[in-house]
């Protein structure tokens, strides 16, 4: 046997683990809340503030959970995809608008007047989605994000699908590609609502 | 005149640092035993943005906002331990930088031991297989003979050099 042959073989070993590794994702978080139901909350929608939406309401229907703001730039890269899908009409799309103007790291909310974010919020989300489309049902306006750390964002865009029975059965964080719509979520939508 | 320059530069590096340090850890809320169990539970605890800072030491939006959640936990009544798991329930052992130990997390724990251990024995193993290999075996009656007869004759040393 060469004496080579055991050092080589450690050093591929080694070569593929690193090659493995540089491709894992390190923002790619196992989610404890996949298998848990979804937290509750009761938000204003933004299309109508007076109005308020909670999962609840969402109760027999499989559905999505989209996070976004009008700061986050990777929410942009895969918009037209959510608008493409809204167009199919597969599945309810809710908007989590989160932190709109709190999140954009140039607003000192400290400064603002009370009262004054909301309809800063609702403007700023409009807007948005007057240019770049309106794919979802409905936004609701997390303002202050505190349920977005109950859904343990710490990733703008993030997407959930919530089954019938209102449990958390997959979470997306970063865009969504193609490849991550067509080969993870709508399968799972299938599924779910076979 | 150079040794009073030099005690001055040290002076003014310390007060430089010194400020940049008060600047940094500016307690928010004027209770002290809350902003030291905050610091102590915070520094256990993962930024998920900034991955390799603790919640306690960075600047992320997100870990302002989690710091307050913690402080107002903590005004709540609520223990350590309800804390941690507050935080592990939404964002999973990797927010903890101490994960505890389970089936998942066995090769976390262990795999750096059991990789000293095989390249050890693996070590041990060449180095007693390469001493066995350098064993000088003992001469032959021949051998010997021969190389008696060598160093008694200073012609042939002579010749040889």
């Amino acid at each position: 046997m060469n004496r080579f042959l055991w050092p080589l073989i450690g050093f591929f070993f080694l070569v593929a683990l690193l090659a493995v590794g540089l491709n894992l994702n390190p923002r790619d978080l196992p989610s404890p809340l996949v298998g848990k139901p979804a937290p509750n909350f009761t938000l204003p929608q933004l299309a109508a503030p007076g109005q308020t939406f909670s999962p609840q309401d969402m109760l027999g229907q499989v559905w999505l959970l989209n996070v976004w703001a009008s700061w986050c730039v990777s929410c942009r890269q895969e918009h037209p995809l959510l608008v493409e899908l809204a167009k199919r009409r597969i599945v309810p799309l809710i908007g989590l608008n989160y932190k709109e103007v709190r999140g954009d790291g140039a607003t000192d909310i400290d400064k603002l007047a009370p009262g004054m974010e909301q309809p800063m919020v609702v403007e700023r989300a409009a807007a948005w989605l007057a240019k770049h489309g309106d794919p979802y049902t409905l936004s609701v306006l997390d303002i202050d994000g505190r349920v977005g750390i109950d859904y343990g964002v710490y990733g703008v865009p993030e997407t959930y699908v919530i089954d019938r029975g209102g449990i958390i059965r997959l979470k997306h964080t970063g865009p969504i590609t193609p490849d991550v719509l067509s080969g993870k979520i709508l399968p799972l939508l299938g599924e779910l609502s076979r | 005149m150079r040794y009073w320059l030099i005690v001055w530069l040290f002076a003014l590096s310390s007060i430089a640092s010194g400020s940049l340090r008060a600047g940094e850890a500016q307690p928010l809320a004027a209770d002290e035993l809350t902003e030291k169990r905050l610091v102590a539970i915070s520094s256990e605890l993962r930024c998920l943005v900034c991955q390799n800072e603790s919640l306690a030491g960075s600047h992320a939006e997100l870990a302002n906002d989690l710091r307050r959640e913690i402080r107002s936990l903590i005004q709540d009544g609520r223990s350590d331990a309800e804390i941690m798991e507050f935080m592990v329930s939404r964002y999973g052992d990797f927010v903890r930088y101490r994960p505890p130990l389970k089936a998942t997390t066995l090769l976390l724990w262990f795999g750096p031991g059991l990789l000293f251990v095989v390249g050890l024995s693996a070590l041990v193993l060449y180095l007693r297989r390469r001493n066995r290999a350098i064993v000088d075996p003992p001469l032959t009656a021949d051998q010997r003979a021969q190389a008696e007869a060598l160093l008694q004759d200073q012609d042939s040393d002579q010749k040889l050099s």
